[in-house]
């Protein structure tokens, strides 16, 4: 039995098709102006990977903001059900999951069965985001992959702002006094290591556990480092951590077939 | 199945403009209100017409903002660019505005609209256990009272202020009666519904005759669900929606909780639920000091402590039988917004319900936003 499940996102589109073994194959593509051209083409894409016909797959969910222009989907379930669900599958051992995605970032408590117990979000602008990462990546003249590995070793810049146009005016200001880059990429990844920090520490999490980490910004090492020094407990970034939401709808079409939506959700 | 006398409420929309200028016309005189504190009792005793005003849409915010800082409150900025931009009809009909000290914003921005129109401004007290407190605002109504028969040359007279008190409580009843049905299980009505009737219910120019169309609305709603009528599915979710004041125009969360397949069964909030259980007293040795202590009796975020709320919601939760509670708080309100915090662990603790904080606004550019938040939270609720 194949499922898939398809997260269609600011950034990035990412599919996982899913069987009786795990996942079979994945992929990802960016997601540009078009969500529902890109998600189309994603899937049909893995499905020409898998030599399969859409036919045998029982049942595709959707996720990610772009989830609601699909029309292949069977239903759709929000982005931090997926993310918990993929991320108790990728990393079993984890209670809390940090996702920081293209455009929004999430904190998420879960239950063993990989229920939902309580969530936050960021608020209603990108600050603190793969978006901000992107932004001032350009400003440093580097570019975003390898922003992690900048200066893990250097002292961090003070970087106040998490708002992405004043953060970039202010590292614009570091660069003038002759602050090095790698001071600056450190300090940034300290500012979004603080605020995710506080958003987890809103919700609760048990000391000594360890969190999933998720999200195209579980790539940079850089903020993971930061992330666990302010937490004290081990961030496990998985393989498949950029696709942990896809792979939680697949998970979710595996568990609910069509025809048995979730609450008020239609495909 | 439709509710024939919903229409009578959605016709208020429009018709209550109309009826007011009438009234005007006919020489009655009209007191605005922006807030629950104001003293209805009062300027019913005088003759005169209490009417809530425009405070809930999003047009003249930027008229507003020309004044204003923007980093406020859209409720406040809504009501005074609603004046300073003469487009909200009971504004323009108002004789007198009754304000009071209620929160920050709001105390600063009535001394600028009172450059606008004669305005009364009541000191309310914020500690509301305080016995000093309930002297202090006794005194106050007693000036609105003065300040209300200086006004309109008129007597208002204990006889008065207990018929008053009657007339109020029977209204309150009824708007009571409505928000109680959605106690059954499956609710009977639609969170918007509620709303509607009994918001557009506190627009009108006769308290008696709005008293009997609640009553008419919540008799069919019974009549249909003796014959199996019910709103939205048996298993839906059912929220209380607590926080901020909403009122039609700022009823976002309201609506999208409702599409997304939950029924806000219950509404905690000050244009909801909040103030109707509490009542003054027509039979007391001294009515108006009965009034005084009713107000002061509304469990508000300026309080301090506020503890009355949170047993309320504690209460609420239990009657309504509710899955999950949704708090929201307009940008800037730091009362409520800072009482989240209290708020949450009360409702988690004591109650074992899920809660989510929601920040806004009036605009619609973080529907998506609240959608994705709203969703996982009835998927979690599922």
């Amino acid at each position: 039995m194949f499922t898939a499940g398809i997260d269609v996102g600011s950034v990035a589109t990412k599919v996982v098709l899913l069987n009786e073994n795990g996942v079979s194959y994945y992929l990802e593509r960016p997601t540009g102006w078009n969500p529902r051209q890109a998600s189309h083409e994603a899937y049909q894409e893995l499905l020409h990977r898998a030599r399969l016909d859409e036919a045998a797959v029982t049942a595709v969910v959707a996720t990610g903001y772009g989830r609601i222009v699909l029309s292949f989907a069977d239903w759709t379930a929000t982005e931090i059900t997926c993310h918990a669900r993929g991320a108790r599958y990728l990393v079993p051992e984890a209670s809390l999951v940090i996702d920081i995605g293209g455009q929004d970032s999430k904190v998420i408590r879960i239950a063993p069965n990989g229920r939902v117990l309580d969530f936050v979000m960021n608020d209603k602008c990108a600050a603190g985001t793969g978006r901000f990462l992107t932004v001032l990546a350009t400003a440093l003249g580097v570019e975003v992959g390898e922003l992690g590995a900048l200066g893990r070793e250097a002292e961090p810049a003070a970087i106040n702002s998490m708002c992405t146009v004043f953060a970039e005016s202010e590292v614009v200001g570091l660069l003038a006094e002759g602050v090095p880059k790698e001071q600056i990429a450190r300090g940034l990844h300290e500012a979004i290591a603080r605020r995710l920090a506080s958003m987890a520490k809103r919700l609760g999490y048990a000391p000594g556990a360890p969190i999933a980490f998720t999200g195209g910004v579980a790539r940079n090492p850089g903020v993971r480092q930061a992330l666990e020094k302010r937490l004290g407990v081990p961030l496990v970034a998985p393989e498949l951590c950029q696709f942990s939401g896809a792979l939680g709808a697949a998970l979710l079409a595996r568990e609910r077939p069509p025809g048995r939506p979730a609450t008020g959700h239609r495909g | 199945m439709a509710i024939q006398s919903m229409q009578i409420f959605e016709e208020m929309k429009k018709g209550n403009a109309a009826r007011v200028k009438q009234a005007k016309e006919d020489g009655r005189r009209v007191v605005g209100t922006y807030c629950t504190y104001a003293p209805e009792e009062l300027i019913l005793a005088a003759g005169a017409i209490p009417i809530g005003l425009c405070g809930t849409k999003k047009d003249p915010i930027p008229a507003a903002e020309e004044i204003l800082p923007r980093n406020l409150c859209p409720l406040i900025k809504s009501s005074y660019g609603f004046a300073a931009t003469d487009t909200c009809p009971f504004f323009m009909a108002a004789d007198l505005i009754v304000g009071e000290t209620t929160c920050d914003g709001k105390k600063k921005m009535f001394e600028l609209m009172a450059e606008l129109k004669p305005l009364h401004l009541m000191h309310l007290p914020q500690s509301p256990n305080d016995p000093a407190s309930l002297a202090l605002w006794t005194g106050e109504v007693r000036r609105f009272k003065e300040a209300l028969e200086e006004a309109f040359q008129v007597k208002i007279t204990d006889a008065k202020i207990r018929e008053a008190i009657r007339i109020k409580n029977e209204e309150n009843r009824a708007r009571r009666r409505l928000h109680e049905l959605n106690r059954r299980k499956p609710a009977l009505l639609s969170g918007v519904q509620v709303l509607t009737a009994s918001w557009l219910s506190g627009f009108v120019t006769d308290r008696r005759a709005v008293t009997a169309q609640l009553h008419q609305l919540c008799d069919e709603v019974e009549e249909l669900a003796a014959k199996g009528h019910h709103f939205g599915r048996p298993e839906a979710p059912r929220l209380l929606v607590t926080g901020c004041p909403q009122g039609l125009g700022s009823e976002k969360v309201i609506r999208l909780a409702e599409e997304n397949g939950a029924v806000v069964v219950a509404q905690e909030f000050c244009t909801g639920y909040k103030t109707l259980p509490l009542e003054a007293d027509p039979e007391a040795a001294d009515p108006l000091a009965s009034l005084a202590q009713k107000y002061l009796r509304i469990p508000c975020s300026c309080m301090t402590w506020n503890t009355a709320r949170m047993e309320l919601v504690t209460r609420m939760i239990a009657e309504f039988e509710v899955d999950g509670v949704i708090d929201l708080t307009w940008q800037a309100c730091h009362t409520y917004n800072i009482e989240a915090h209290r708020l949450a662990e009360t409702v988690r603790e004591k109650t074992g319900r899920p809660y989510l904080h929601l920040e806004t606004d009036y605009s619609p550019s973080d529907t998506q936003q609240l959608n994705v938040r709203i969703a996982a939270f009835l998927e979690m609720l599922g």
